[in-house]
């Protein structure tokens, strides 16, 4: 116990006197949250649209002031060459082109159907896409208008039609940031374990101070102990202030579950990445080693964890690569805590998972930690 | 000088795959006695050194430090050794103090008795003004004086050096060797290796390893008549030559 005293003032002082951790631990963190939650939206605005309008009646410029007033596209050009609005999306200026044909207006009324010629630049997939959905709404809503006025006041609807209403849960405004603060901190408390704990415990190594500490009594436990606890204890305070400060005062998110609840699924999930960091530091001489095979896993626990791209749409075998990702699950658990307010119950399974983590990471670094060679 | 044996290794081996790093070395070391483990680069007395504290599993042979087996009682061996490396490890990043205190603890040194042993290591390094500095900012040879000190903080039974004064100039060597004497006259044991042989004239007996194999072993005065040399220089290049393994 006096042993581990020793060890442990050993180690928070030198993490303090470490002028290239302290700001990793205390400011990268809160930069991040402020940063990464406004910057990586999946909201597609500012859509650059031209529109070649060869009909100008009075139904084109009805629809091309619902398309401007609609938020989302902005109208780089208008004009009646196709090939002009051809050049303005070779040369990147304009995402799509809505050509509206001669005698639009006339069609639709006598023969009550007209065909409008939408072309999209698909360089930016999601643009794209989004782009085309948005314009297609907008175009049919238009379509529905026209046609009600045409129906005068019918006394009933001959074209039976479902009108969807939904109201969104959890998450009433679909802020984009709601979803991704909650994720953001669970990478942010990973990058704390798996990748300081590591590179402290190789630094040893490196420096050969390690040697010096396998020649004295100290017990492999107390050292390890020793290494995982200041982490754990800086993950928590992370963690705190992420939620606290940045999540609370900057996004206004309030977690909705039990803060207790949270907490002790963060600790448990804390002891499985140290575990991970532990692991890492006892394959690596180096800390450059160590520093490469956290970066190949943190790419992959980032990409794979459900943080920007949902697990259930991802082909059955990623899927599975997910489901092998401790960081998925606290993501998860997160988000569900914070936002849903799901009590123990609800994540049972959860706990569960991360108690298999936690025992498996650290007793394979353990088995693979040896005093001597 | 008694007779009582501190170290007994056995035909302690350690192989690294085909490669015969220490081959067989028998040998016994006596308490309280200064002795020299001589030999060039790669002729394996850094891993004889190593299996001997612990941090290394012979391949094969015996040995007891202190009395105790180096297969079993790891841990009783390591409460009863001090080992200073070839490289510096102490925490450069921890004040002189801090480093004292460290090591002092963790070798179970009462409060008291840290506070004891601090003040009168400083007092004999001449470290009063650098006491609450990195020990990052001081010169090589004080590291190396302050490493050794560490080393015997608890009075071990044995002390292992590991190339102690490289790249230290004479005069701080000639320091760091009186310290040697003064823990050998407290009755620590000595064991030291070295490539200078003016340090080897200090030694009470020597060992030249040759290829991972021990081809001499007496005291400096009895070697040289042996070889009849003047300086232990030569009879280090006497043996040394027919190395065939080459030197790193």
């Amino acid at each position: 116990m006096r042993t581990l005293g020793f060890l442990l003032r050993k180690e928070f002082k030198q993490i303090f006197r470490n002028k290239s951790l302290l700001p990793m631990i205390f400011v990268a963190p809160i930069i991040q949250l402020l940063i990464l939650p406004l910057a990586a939206d999946y909201e597609v605005k500012d859509i650059n649209i031209s529109i070649v309008d060869h009909d100008h009646s009075t139904y084109s410029q009805q629809l091309i002031s619902k398309v401007t007033a609609s938020g989302y596209f902005q109208l780089a050009d208008y004009g009646n060459s196709f090939k002009r609005a051809l050049k303005l999306i070779e040369s990147d200026k304009s995402d799509l082109i809505l050509e509206i044909p001669q005698g639009f207006e006339k069609n639709l009324i006598r023969e009550n159907k007209e065909k409008l010629f939408v072309a999209v630049n698909a360089i930016n997939g999601v643009k794209a896409g989004l782009g085309g959905a948005y314009l297609a709404q907008i175009i049919s809503t238009y379509n529905n208008d026209i046609r009600m006025r045409w129906l005068q006041q019918p006394k009933f609807n001959p074209m039976p039609q479902i009108e969807v209403t939904s109201s969104n849960w959890f998450n009433p405004h679909l802020n984009y940031r709601f979803f991704m603060v909650p994720g953001i901190l669970a990478v942010l408390v990973t990058m704390v374990g798996a990748y300081m704990c590591g590179l402290n415990i190789v630094k040893e190594k490196e420096v050969g101070t390690i040697e010096q500490i396998n020649v004295t009594p100290i017990k492999k436990y107390q050292f390890i102990l020793a290494k995982l606890v200041p982490f754990w204890i800086i993950g928590i305070f992370i963690f705190s202030v992420g939620l606290f400060l940045v999540a609370r005062w900057v996004y206004g998110i309030v977690p909705v579950g039990s803060l207790l609840l949270l907490y002790s699924y963060m600790s448990l999930y804390m002891v499985a990445v140290l575990g991970l960091g532990l692991l890492i530091s006892t394959f690596s001489d180096t800390q450059q080693q160590a520093m490469s095979i956290t970066f190949f896993f943190i790419i992959i626990f980032m990409l794979m964890s459900g943080l920007f791209t949902s697990i259930d749409s991802m082909p059955h075998w990623a899927y599975i690569i997910a489901k092998c990702n401790p960081v998925t699950y606290f993501i998860e658990v997160v988000r569900m805590i914070v936002l849903k307010g799901s009590s123990f119950s609800d994540i049972k399974y959860h706990f569960l998972v991360m108690v298999g983590f936690a025992i498996f990471l650290n007793g394979f670094a353990i088995m693979n930690y040896r005093k001597t060679s | 000088m008694t007779s009582e044996v501190v170290i007994k290794a056995d035909k302690l081996t350690k192989r690294f795959g085909d490669f015969i790093a220490t081959n067989e070395v028998t040998f016994e070391v006596y308490v309280g006695e200064i002795f020299g483990f001589l030999g060039a680069n790669g002729a394996g007395k850094t891993t004889a050194m190593k299996m001997l504290c612990g941090l290394s599993k012979p391949s094969s042979g015996n040995a007891t430090i202190a009395g105790f087996d180096i297969y079993k009682q790891t841990e009783e061996i390591k409460k009863n050794i001090g080992y200073m490396s070839q490289k510096f490890s102490l925490y450069e990043d921890l004040t002189v103090i801090e480093n004292i205190q460290f090591f002092g603890g963790i070798y179970g040194l009462s409060d008291k008795q840290l506070k004891a042993k601090s003040n009168e290591l400083i007092e004999t390094l001449g470290l009063q003004n650098e006491a609450k500095k990195l020990v990052t900012s001081l010169p090589l040879g004080w590291k190396q004086k302050l490493a050794f000190s560490v080393a015997v903080i608890h009075e071990p039974k044995i002390v292992f050096l590991d190339e102690p004064t490289g790249g230290v100039d004479p005069v701080t060597r000639r320091q760091f060797w009186d310290l040697i004497y003064s823990a050998a006259d407290r009755g620590i044991t000595i064991f030291v290796t070295t490539h200078y042989m003016d340090e080897a004239e200090y030694c009470n007996r020597v060992s030249i390893m040759v290829d991972g194999v021990i081809r001499a072993l007496d005291t400096p005065a009895n070697l040289k008549r042996q070889y009849s040399a003047t300086l232990m220089d030569e009879v280090f290049y006497e043996l040394a030559r027919g190395a065939k393994r080459k030197s790193d």
